[in-house]
């Protein structure tokens, strides 16, 4: 589970990839039409979407002949879960340093 | 009392950075010693159950804190934090890192740039953290030595457990 997590991160840590997901966040695109969107190669942009798929952050759709892409919207908010456990690490602190400046300002 | 104090946690995935901005209720020079000397990071810097404790404090360009953060066990994990530049009361660069109880630093586990600025708002302190990692797999990291060091799961249980209360 902690490599699964960590490859999602290591996915998502890339601009191409990135900006894929933005735009399969919109709407359900095809290898071909993505392609458009970029500098690369189709097979650059097909090997970018077998690593989304592999972390599941994208899914396939077939229809027809084509197959479309289209964004797992549950990834996503797991890898936000994360920074939010994060948050609070860093929430947990700082109310300790509130009541240590409380204390201090009280002697 | 209750107050609203600014509180922002801001993750740029683009960029690797973390920046958070909390306020507090004190003066700049006051919230400044909290964050830079060691008898007074011993009483926050670790969060709840852990507890922190420092081995060596050496707050100058070039120098370093070494602590650990102890967990209710008595598990020590060690940190440290190396002084770039300071410039007192606004602000301070380090560069944090996991080490054991030596300071010998590990080298398998991220390193992380720190930028802490310090401020006044309204009579209140400003505090600006911007965390740089060198990937978003770093910052995953980090957070799962959190989880490892019981910081999370702790908490987690503790919101479980104000929701039995609540209801």
């Amino acid at each position: 589970m902690n490599s699964m997590r960590r490859d999602i991160f290591q996915a998502i840590a890339d601009p191409t990839r990135r900006a894929i997901i933005a735009l399969v966040a919109v709407h359900a695109m095809t290898p071909s039409a993505l392609a458009e969107h970029f500098d690369t190669t189709r097979q650059g942009i097909s090997k970018h979407l077998k690593i989304l798929t592999e972390c599941q952050l994208v899914k396939q759709e077939h229809q027809g002949r084509e197959i479309y892409y289209q964004l797992e919207i549950d990834k996503m908010k797991e890898i936000d879960n994360w920074l939010e456990q994060f948050r609070k690490i860093w929430e947990t602190r700082f109310q300790q340093l509130d009541d240590l400046l409380l204390t201090i300002k009280k002697k | 009392m209750k107050h609203n104090l600014q509180f922002d946690f801001i993750t740029d995935k683009a960029k690797n950075t973390l920046t958070i901005r909390r306020e507090f209720l004190a003066d700049q020079q006051l919230v400044w010693d909290c964050y830079t000397k060691s008898e007074l990071l011993n009483q926050w810097f670790a969060p709840k159950p852990l507890t922190t404790k420092t081995k060596s404090m050496d707050f100058r360009e070039g120098g370093h804190w070494h602590y650990a953060m102890i967990d209710p066990n008595g598990t020590e994990y060690w940190g440290l934090t190396e002084y770039l530049k300071i410039e007192p009361i606004d602000f301070y660069t380090a560069l944090d890192a996991f080490t054991n109880a030596e300071r010998e630093i590990n080298k398998d586990l991220p390193r992380a740039e720190w930028l802490v600025t310090f401020s006044e708002k309204d009579g209140n302190a400003l505090v600006e953290t911007v965390v740089t990692y060198k990937s978003l797999a770093d910052l995953e990291t980090v957070i799962q030595m959190g989880m490892e060091q019981g910081m999370i799961s702790t908490l987690e249980k503790l919101d479980e457990l104000l929701l039995t209360i609540k209801k």
